[in-house]
């Protein structure tokens, strides 16, 4: 019997990854229609090209149903993995280049449960307030940086600011971020 | 070789994916050995996550979902491949799968040490867990030795010239939402039978709180009872009911206090 929608957890995401180890294609369509939009959302937004975004939803799930146990479960919640893992797959596509980090490699701590959409339009909503009460030009950096893949070294000629003052910014970007949400 | 500071100054540059390199290597050899470091990068990718989420939204094509579908088809999860090899093929692969095997057993022992590693890490935080766990376990039980330990001394406070009453006092923080319950002076009880403790709540039914048993002094002590979520306690009583506990009173009120 196929998990309803409506008692989505992360309980249940813990649940279809077991399945999908085992081999369950079920599985891995209600894994997609719960987090497909997560996937294709920040691909679209890093590549700004919806057929090649589409490739990157693609080698994301594909990437899951052939190695399930690369989610640590225990440490973060299935939806922000997948939103770093389609953006890190994102910005290889942009830079035309292998990826440099494996699925396996990339834990990620994050205390919230993610599974529930609508506990993630509260966070999304959270982290859009804190990136418009952040200083203007962290913002700018952490997006460059992150949605655009442009490397600090890239930024810094773009910006006219140091080296090191982008490095910084970068970090007191996510930090202010991290802050919003310990609050 | 650069200083612990200066490898976790790169870690959001790195969660970026964006060291590249020497820097990169170095930074990896460092993150395999450091607790810390993997931690912080850990927290990193989990504000990367956040960050991410932000652009979630459209709805990919339907055939996005169809062509996810095929391609998983078209992997079964363990099943070999059955097709025969072509005789000419075989001495290919005679000198081909001895080389495949002894890579394969690399990639395993490559994938073993990361995953060995990633467990230490868990190990570490459930040694924190149990420590801070067998801590609280510590005070609780040198608070119920106390209470419960043959040489310990109750005094209890009553009127001159009068027969011992038995008595009972419950301890409760509604923040901590715990309780502690100490009675003195209980009569001794039939056999198969047991005090229970209710919690009297503004509104509802009596709600169970523990079943004890007095010592052969008439003293019993309850320590880290746990209070109902949403409850606010009127009052506290005590009955006599089975030893397996009961669901609602069945017995008369011995003890019964008012919260104040």
């Amino acid at each position: 019997m196929e998990t309803s929608e409506k008692s989505s957890t992360k309980a249940d995401d813990m649940r279809l990854v077991a399945r999908i180890r085992a081999g369950d294609q079920h599985a891995m369509a209600e894994l997609y229609n719960r987090y497909a939009k997560v996937v294709y959302g920040v691909a679209l937004r890093v590549l700004q090209n919806a057929e090649a975004a589409e490739d990157v939803l693609q080698d994301v799930f594909l990437q899951l149903w052939r190695n399930p146990d690369a989610f640590d479960a225990s440490r973060g919640s299935m939806a922000a993995w997948l939103a770093v893992i389609s953006r890190h797959r994102s910005i290889d596509r942009l830079r035309q280049r292998r990826p440099e980090t494996d699925i396996e490699e990339c834990i990620i701590a994050c205390g919230r449960d993610l599974s529930e959409e609508t506990e993630r339009n509260l966070v999304i909503e959270k982290v859009r307030q804190a990136l418009a009460e952040m200083n203007p030009d962290h913002r700018t950096v952490l997006e460059l940086a992150f949605f655009q893949g442009l490397t600090h070294t890239d930024i810094a000629q773009k910006t006219g600011e140091p080296l090191g003052t982008v490095k910084t910014r970068i970090r007191s970007g996510l930090q202010k971020l991290r802050e919003k949400f310990a609050a | 070789m650069r200083t612990h500071e200066q490898l976790a100054d790169d870690l959001a540059l790195y969660a970026l994916d964006e060291l590249t390199g020497s820097e990169r290597s170095e930074l990896e050899q460092h993150i395999e050995t450091c607790a810390a470091c993997r931690r912080e990068l850990q927290m990193l990718r989990g504000d990367l996550g956040l960050l991410a989420l932000v652009s979630s939204g459209p709805q990919p094509p339907a055939r996005s979902k169809e062509r996810l579908m095929r391609a998983i088809a078209a992997e079964p999860r363990g099943v070999a491949s059955a097709e025969s090899t072509p005789a000419r093929e075989r001495s290919l692969w005679a000198v081909l799968v001895p080389s495949l095997a002894a890579l394969g057993l690399l990639l395993i022992t490559v994938a073993l040490l990361r995953s060995n590693s990633r467990m230490k890490d868990q190990i570490a935080d459930l040694g924190n867990r149990n420590r801070e766990q067998s801590g609280e376990l510590g005070r609780l039980d040198e608070e119920l030795k106390l209470l419960s330990s043959a040489d310990a001394i109750h005094v209890s406070l009553k009127p001159q010239n009068t027969a011992p009453q038995a008595g009972g006092t419950a301890i409760f923080s509604p923040s901590q939402k715990r309780m502690i319950f100490l009675a003195s002076n209980l009569a001794p009880l039939p056999t198969g039978k047991a005090y229970e403790l209710w919690i009297i709540p503004a509104a509802g039914a009596p709600i169970p709180a523990g079943v004890f048993k007095p010592d052969e002094h008439g003293n019993a002590a309850m320590v880290g009872q746990k209070m109902p979520e949403g409850v606010e306690a009127k009052a506290f009583a005590i009955t006599i009911e089975n030893e397996t506990g009961s669901d609602k009173p069945t017995s008369p009120i011995l003890l019964t206090g008012t919260v104040s």
